[in-house]
């Protein structure tokens, strides 16, 4: 085709689309809309195959005393059908944990499998992920809190816009679909730039608003995915807080299957 | 071993470090400072009237990593200092091996250790590794093991194990005069064995393991000279009665299973062996239940309830296992002390004894850990 022919024809398309999403912006719910909303953050999202990086986390209670914890988290994306990623967390401080190894894999719609390797006696012990609610290594994180965030675990809601920072954020609720969960609903808040999240408000199993995660640091890698290298949970009822300091992230570092094998748990050290 | 109705508290302060050095090496590893409190007087004549048995160990750790981590050097070193017990003042090379990972397989050639196994009470199917008898009576402490470890992996089957094991470690006791002999004299250095290459004797053991599911599950196969010594009476030079350790060549197959689902776990280890007089078979099978989350709190509770069966005949040797139940309580308190607690007791289902314990731990400083053990 000419070259006019092909703008003409480039330029009613482009119209076409965007009459039809504007069209289905107005007439889709807000439980489309917000599905929507976690979906494209999803997609965003795909592709990054797996990713290892050692983080910082400090614990503190409202007196303001302290614990650090440093620790080596290892993700392996999956894309198969009802599968969720793979994890593997090895602690390194403090020292009487060392080589504490947690993995986990990540179902959707079936419950998690977990194993805990302890090296004193080089044991890997398959434990129960019915511990969603169960504090994360004494954090103010729970198991949930941490495990992958896969769109299929939630019912979601777009409640409103509004700005966050310098930034504007759809603001979307979500209603854990699976079993165990210690909260009966979410509120998050995305920009509508690059659909990162920068906030959620954690509600507990009685509506309390019992935790806030704000999310910042973002940092771009592979021109493509976005990651916060500083996450803080703080508990509005205990005032106690854990903060997550990560250094930067090594993506595409040849990581298998094999690597997040049970069986390949007792070479780690 | 214990008198009636003694009571032992062990208290463990252990320090923790580690750091990495230039290249890929790195340290770790803890010291520990470890009084035994005895709360009875002893139950034999010929035991020390200690209340307070101190000791404290060395344990370094020293690993080098090359090739991108395909390859890798471990050195684990181990040393008690025991005041209340020539016997428990030992050395041990815990681990000294080299390890290369490829795709597919692995091999670990050296001093080892493995575990094998899913049941808390007793750990039937994990034979590998000779029982440090010396370090504590729950058997879990372990010496390093020659040798030849290789693995293979593939999707779909699991992992599949061979081991060549060349040499034997004889089992580890308490002096006669210490604390938790019984009174009794073991004459370790008059051990006998069933086979003529005594400890150079080349032992065999085949393991499969995979994930099934909610399903863990291992199958194994041993042969060759048993880590269970028959303890048998004679008559030493000074005319005094002491217990030989006899170790007799046996065949064992085991099985080691875990079903997984909820707050649930249920577990079963199996074994069947052809051993001095005979072929018997054992088992123990359980479950392990936990509240996440307890009382509102932030802890976690969890029950466990064992079975413990031993078929074994009187030529075998001992156990105390032979129909028994253990059950237990394990408290966490997902604190950032990581506080944890675990209560048990075995009963004898013959109606016999009890044997009740107490184990507490918990980090009391950065790389300080506080752990109690009490028996009954």
């Amino acid at each position: 085709m000419s070259t006019r022919c092909t703008s003409i024809v480039l330029a009613t398309c482009a119209l076409v689309v965007t009459a039809t999403i504007a069209d289905a912006a107005d007439t889709a719910s807000p439980e489309q809309k917000g599905r929507g909303i976690a979906e494209e953050a999803d997609r965003r999202d795909e592709g990054f195959g797996d990713s290892v990086v050692a983080l910082t986390m400090t614990l503190s209670n409202a007196e303001g005393r302290t614990r650090t914890r440093r620790l080596t988290w290892r993700t392996l994306e999956r894309r198969e059908e009802n599968e969720g990623d793979k994890s593997l967390v090895v602690f390194h401080e403090p020292r009487d944990i060392e080589g504490t190894a947690f993995l986990t894999f990540t179902h959707i719609g079936s419950a998690d499998d977990q194993w805990l390797y302890l090296p004193s006696l080089k044991r890997v012990k398959r434990i129960s992920s019915a511990n969603k609610s169960s504090a994360f290594v004494g954090s103010e994180f729970s198991y949930e809190d941490l495990l992958s965030d896969e769109v299929e675990k939630f019912d979601y809601r777009w409640l409103r816009d509004e700005p966050c920072g310098e930034l504007l954020c759809f603001v979307l609720e979500r209603r854990p679909r699976y079993e165990d969960s210690g909260y009966a609903r979410q509120v998050l808040w995305v920009d509508q730039g690059e659909y990162r999240t920068m906030r959620i408000d954690f509600f507990d199993l009685e509506e309390r608003h019992l935790k806030t995660l704000t999310f910042e640091d973002y940092r771009r890698y592979r021109e493509r995915y976005w990651r916060a290298h500083r996450m803080q949970m703080d508990n509005r009822l205990t005032e106690k807080r854990t903060l997550l300091e990560f250094d930067p992230f090594e993506f595409g570092s040849g990581l298998t299957e094999r690597d997040f094998d049970p069986g390949a748990l007792t070479r780690l050290r | 071993m214990l008198g009636p109705r003694d009571v032992l508290l062990t208290v463990a302060l252990a320090h923790a470090a580690s750091a990495a050095m230039a290249g890929e090496m790195d340290w770790s590893g803890y010291v520990s400072a470890e009084p035994r409190i005895f709360f009875q007087s002893p139950a034999f004549a010929n035991q020390d009237d200690d209340h307070v048995s101190p000791s404290a160990v060395a344990a370094p750790e020293l690993r080098y990593e090359w090739r991108d981590g395909r390859n890798r050097l471990t050195l684990v070193p181990f040393y008690r200092f025991d005041a209340g017990d020539d016997e428990r003042t030992h050395g041990d090379l815990r681990e000294a091996n080299w390890l290369r990972v490829e795709d597919s397989w692995a091999l670990r050639v050296g001093l080892g250790k493995v575990f094998w196994g899913v049941t808390e009470s007793r750990h039937l199917v994990d034979i590998v590794n000779q029982t440090d008898l010396v370090e504590d009576i729950d058997e879990e402490d372990k010496l390093g093991q020659p040798m030849i470890h290789f693995e293979r992996w593939t999707t779909g089957h699991g992992t599949f194990e061979a081991f060549v094991l060349p040499g034997f470690r004889e089992r580890t006791f308490p002096d006669e005069d210490a604390r938790l002999s019984g009174g009794v004299d073991i004459d370790e250095d008059g051990a006998e064995y069933e086979s003529g290459a005594k400890d150079r004797r080349v032992d065999f053991a085949l393991r499969w393991q995979d994930v099934i599911g909610a399903w863990d599950i291992g199958v194994s196969g041993f042969y060759g000279t048993s880590r269970e010594p028959r303890l048998v009476p004679a008559l030493n030079a000074q005319n005094t009665v002491v217990l030989t350790p006899h170790y007799d060549v046996i065949a064992q197959a085991g099985l080691d299973l875990q079903y997984t689902r909820g707050a649930w776990l249920w577990k079963l280890e199996s074994i069947g062996r052809r051993g001095y007089r005979g072929s018997f078979g054992a088992l123990v099978a359980g479950f392990e239940y936990t509240r996440f989350g307890v009382l509102d709190t932030q802890s976690d509770l969890g029950l466990l309830l064992e079975y413990l069966y031993d078929g074994r005949g009187s030529a075998e040797p001992e156990t105390i296992f032979d129909n028994d139940v253990f059950v237990g309580s394990r408290l966490t308190l997902n604190d950032p002390e990581d506080t944890a607690l675990l209560l048990g007791a075995v009963v004898d289902a013959d109606g016999e004894s009890v044997i009740a314990f107490v184990e507490a731990e918990r980090r009391v400083a950065e790389s300080w850990k506080l752990e109690l053990e009490a028996r009954l």
